[in-house]
């Protein structure tokens, strides 16, 4: 029994049970909306201001949108503590941590094909920087997102007031892969600067959250 | 019936055999309380030992232990002659208080997605298991719809579809009508005659008056007492004739 299939079959079990009770995708879809329209309406910002601050505005839709998703995360294996079946069973840890990260970040995925159309919509965006970079910059900077997310939503679910953990202890863990995000968006999006530093830095952050996460993962999930 | 002393080993019967179970000075503190208070004991392979006690006596931490999902404050437990829980984890099958199922998921969605856990990918041996309990493997409603009788009977399933050689079973009983529970007990009577280790917490020991093996009394985190039942005597008896 390898990681690899072990890692299949768990997200595949939580892809079903996502596309069943779809809690996850409509609550981070009502959200991001949210975050999209009110924002429109306070700014109503031209196109060419737009582009200045969509980097930080997308990002922050993105980023209070994925908590929504990190917060159900695991509170599918603690009903009926069926946590405690994996645990007893010969599976891998890192199994888990994998197919729940990797779904996280299918959902936010998904998310962000959503709301791109909407943002250019109302914020009347368009690129001067290439296309592909701006993609390369989503896929990083949800990864780094949703690895330390479903990292720290995993060390917090024993405690109390878990929804209240969650970006307590993300958020600052988060800045710089947060500076990162915004400013290789901004970067793309206005054509001022190259974007290049950002996304090594993302590329880098990455590599080493998902090491760090999956040497600490079995820790966090036996702890009492 | 007889009553032995809860230190002496009183399941060895056949020395041959590695024990299924070896506790050594056991003790679990939550806090400043200890809710195990140096357990030490032994079981022999191939019984069904059902675990009794008040509420508070460590019913259920001792088997949360032993099943690996906490860590002892001090001592050792030994299972299937391993001395790490996790070396043998395939060989054993635990069933929890909670159904340990989930909810959005079908019976037989359930078993196999639990089944991939130990490596098994064969359909046969969740529809076996399913008809083991008395559950159809036909049945599409999802878990959330079942009723708290199905549940329990689905838990039982998922513990033992991997024929697992040890079997840690919480309060099986509990919110599961007479008859159900009747079916289960019997059900678990038949996996022990296979040849299974089975450990069951509960607080109805009338059920399990004439399969059960022995009676494992706790209180205050203690085994004080353990009770051969006529059931094994009967066996001894012909065994010796």
């Amino acid at each position: 029994m390898t990681t690899l299939t072990m890692t299949r079959a768990t997200l595949l079990k939580d892809l079903r049970m996502e596309w069943r009770s779809k809690d996850a995708i409509n609550s981070m879809l009502f959200f991001a909306l949210l975050v999209v329209v009110i924002f429109s309406f306070a700014f109503n910002p031209t196109a060419e201001e737009s582009r200045r601050i969509a980097g930080g505005l997308v990002w922050v839709a993105f980023l209070f949108a994925a908590v929504v998703a990190l917060n159900q995360t695991w509170a599918r294996e603690l009903r009926n503590q069926v946590l405690d079946a994996y645990r007893v069973s010969p599976a891998p840890p890192n199994a888990l941590f994998l197919a729940k990260a990797v779904g996280n970040f299918l959902f936010v995925v998904v998310l962000e094909a959503l709301m791109a159309p909407l943002f250019v919509v109302f914020y009347e965006l368009r690129s001067v920087g290439p296309l592909w970079q701006l993609i390369v910059v989503a896929l990083l900077g949800t990864w780094a997102l949703v690895v330390n997310g479903t990292f720290f939503a995993a060390l917090s679910i024993r405690t109390r007031s878990r929804e209240i953990m969650l970006p307590l202890i993300l958020f600052p863990i988060s800045i710089p892969a947060l500076l990162g995000m915004v400013d290789a968006t901004t970067a793309i999006l206005t054509g001022e600067a190259s974007p290049d530093f950002w996304i090594k830095m993302l590329a880098v952050y990455d590599v080493v959250f998902t090491a760090v996460c999956l040497l600490l993962f079995e820790t966090v999930l036996n702890a009492e | 019936m007889t009553i032995t002393e809860a230190h002496n080993p009183a399941g060895v019967t056949a020395p041959s055999l590695p024990l299924a179970m070896v506790l050594e000075n056991l003790v679990k503190f939550f806090g400043r309380f200890a809710a195990i208070r140096g357990i030490t004991a032994s079981f022999a392979p191939g019984r069904l030992y059902v675990v009794l006690g008040d509420n508070g006596a460590g019913k259920s931490t001792l088997l949360r232990i032993v099943a690996g999902l906490m860590e002892p404050s001090q001592g050792k437990v030994e299972l299937l002659g391993a001395g790490k829980i996790r070396e043998v984890a395939h060989r054993i099958g635990y069933m929890g208080h909670a159904p340990l199922l989930y909810d959005e998921l079908s019976g037989m969605e359930n078993l196999r997605y639990f089944a991939g856990l130990y490596g098994l990918h064969d359909d046969r041996i969740c529809k076996d298991a399913m008809s083991m309990v008395g559950l159809d493997a036909e049945l599409s409603r999802r878990v959330g719809q079942y009723s708290q009788g199905m549940r329990q009977r689905l838990s039982l399933a998922r513990a033992v579809l991997h024929n697992p050689e040890l079997i840690l079973l919480d309060e099986p009983f509990s919110n599961v009508d007479v008859r159900s529970a009747r079916e289960m007990a019997a059900v678990l009577g038949q996996v022990r005659d296979k040849g299974k280790t089975i450990f069951v917490v509960t607080h109805q020991a009338a059920l399990m008056e004439g399969i059960a093996d022995e009676f494992v009394h706790m209180s205050a985190g203690q085994i004080v007492a353990r009770e051969e039942t006529a059931r094994r005597a009967d066996d001894q008896v012909k065994t010796t004739s």
